[in-house]
């Protein structure tokens, strides 16, 4: 057991990946949101994200690797946590005690992750073969009409809505979840818990706010 | 009251176990739950058949053994209480109620609704003590002194009573409540400080080797255990932890 393979070693990856992950989703909304009060703006960071040579080469493996661990080692904790209890209740009333959204972290993150897989599709190859396959040369006021006509389809903005609603779920319970599994529990922890709340549900609904703001504001093509 | 009960037998820990349908009546409100198993116990030898077989001492919320899954809930509806704590006015005439035994993979079933909960045992036995020397010259715990808050934590982490409904309630059917308390009554007090690291990290190890799972921090087994054993317990273990093994 030890160090890397105990439960608690497990929680605690989890809760540190998750962790890094909630600060990566507050960059990323940040920069996203300057596309509605300011495409410039969004423009200027868009390229700055995309040229920037440590953005690429150091921050971007890390994130892609962070999210693969996060998302390897919750399976391999719900797998484990299912084989603790061989034999099902024939009748299992676990809403009388803890939240849906506590003891679903495995499909809001499944939804999430399937989200991620078209998210990728969407943006990150087509910039990847923009870049590095076809190489274009780097032109800074693509970024906004680009991300403007990923909107207009509503059926991809429909399954962009779902997936941060179920981020939200999943955040609801992993944010506040990550500070009690580090052992952090104590008299700021009230005021801990109000803002990863306050943050499960103002970021993914910021997330929805900003596809749905370009979806009824296309640009000409 | 006429009740409707389903209840899980299983002849065995080898055998395969079913769910089996029985009626009570004449169940007053101020019977306590095992009173009521009494009653159709005594039925059942009447009619020359097996009883039920249940766990249970004390009939007053001191022992921990009476482990039974009330619809669904480790010891019936109410909350903080244990299976001879309820009464049968927390149900409705003409109601069914399904009674299983705990569900986790490291308390198997003996027989009917009892299960082997050694695998407690055997995590208290990993950690959950103090070495004393006792060769005449024992000092007074008294003597050293205690911050009363710390004294008070420690105490309240002391009465859990191994029940077993924190793993019974828990979707991971996790021992971290149990586990936790345990670690904490010591982690408080100076004379638990000398074989801090090991303990925790025995515990633990010991806690995994049996089979329980992780920690999801749902709360359930707060919400379930009737001895009110604080999620703090929870976060105090991690950190304990976290430092034993930085420590080494
Ligand atoms: C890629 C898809 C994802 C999957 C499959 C996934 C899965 C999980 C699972 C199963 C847990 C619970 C672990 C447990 O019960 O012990 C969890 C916890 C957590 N997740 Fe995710 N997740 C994903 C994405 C994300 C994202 C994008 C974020 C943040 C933006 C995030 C943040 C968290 C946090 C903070 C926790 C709490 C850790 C703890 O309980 O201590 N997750 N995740
Ligand atoms: S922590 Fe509570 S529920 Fe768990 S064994 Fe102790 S008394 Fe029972
Ligand atoms: S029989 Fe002792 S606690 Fe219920």
């Amino acid at each position: 057991m030890g160090i890397v393979s105990s439960s608690i070693a497990r929680k605690v990856s989890m809760a540190l990946s998750g962790l890094f992950l909630v600060v990566f989703l507050a960059q990323h909304f940040t920069i996203n949101f300057s596309s509605v009060v300011a495409p410039e703006t969004f423009n200027e960071w868009s390229h700055f994200m995309g040229t920037n040579g440590l953005v690429q080469f150091a921050l971007q493996p890390v994130l892609i690797l962070g999210v693969i661990f996060h998302f390897v080692m919750g399976i391999i904790l719900e797998l484990k946590n299912n084989r603790a209890r061989v034999h099902s209740y024939k009748k299992y009333s676990g809403s009388a005690n803890s939240s849906w959204a506590s003891r679903n972290m495995i499909i809001s993150g499944a939804v999430v992750l399937a989200f991620l897989g078209l998210h990728f599709y969407d943006f990150w190859v087509p910039e990847i073969i923009y870049k590095y396959v076809d190489v274009n040369e780097a032109m800074e006021s693509r970024y906004y009409p680009e991300l403007v006509h990923k909107f207009e389809s509503p059926v991809r903005v429909g399954i962009y809505c779902l997936a941060f609603v179920l981020l939200m779920f999943h955040l609801w319970h992993g944010f506040a979840s990550s500070f009690q599994t580090m052992g952090w529990n104590n008299k700021y922890s009230k005021a801990i818990k109000g803002f990863t709340k306050l943050y499960a549900v103002a970021i993914p609904l910021g997330f929805i706010f900003i596809a749905l703001y370009h979806h009824f504001n296309q640009i000409p093509h | 009251m006429k009740l409707t009960l389903k209840i899980w037998r299983q002849k065995n820990a080898t055998s395969k176990g079913s769910l089996e349908t029985y009626q009570v009546t004449d169940v007053d409100g101020d019977m306590s739950f095992l009173e009521m198993l009494d009653v159709l116990n005594a039925d059942l030898i009447e009619n020359g058949k097996d009883p039920v077989e249940f766990d249970h001492d004390c009939r007053e919320g001191i022992c921990g053994s009476c482990s039974l899954q009330i619809n669904g809930r480790p010891h019936g509806p109410k909350r903080h209480i244990t299976t001879c704590q309820l009464h049968m006015r927390s149900f409705k005439d003409g109601d069914t109620i399904v009674i299983e035994p705990w569900r986790a993979k490291a308390f198997p079933v003996i027989k009917d609704l009892v299960v082997d909960r050694t695998a407690f045992d055997r995590i208290q036995q990993a950690g959950g003590y103090i070495s004393v020397n006792t060769s005449g010259n024992t000092i007074d715990a008294n003597s050293i002194p205690v911050e009363k808050d710390d004294a008070d934590e420690a105490f309240n982490s002391a009465t859990c009573i191994g029940c077993g409904a924190c793993v019974a309630a828990c979707k991971n059917a996790s021992a971290m409540l149990f586990t936790s308390a345990k670690v904490s009554q010591f982690a408080l007090l100076p004379q638990g400080e000398v074989e801090a690291s090991r303990r925790v990290l025995n515990m633990v190890n010991q806690m995994d080797k049996e089979g329980f799972g992780a920690c999801s921090n749902t709360g359930a087994c707060y919400i379930e255990c009737p001895k009110d054993i604080s999620l703090e317990n929870i976060a105090r273990i991690n950190r304990e932890y976290l430092k034993a093994s930085v420590e080494g």
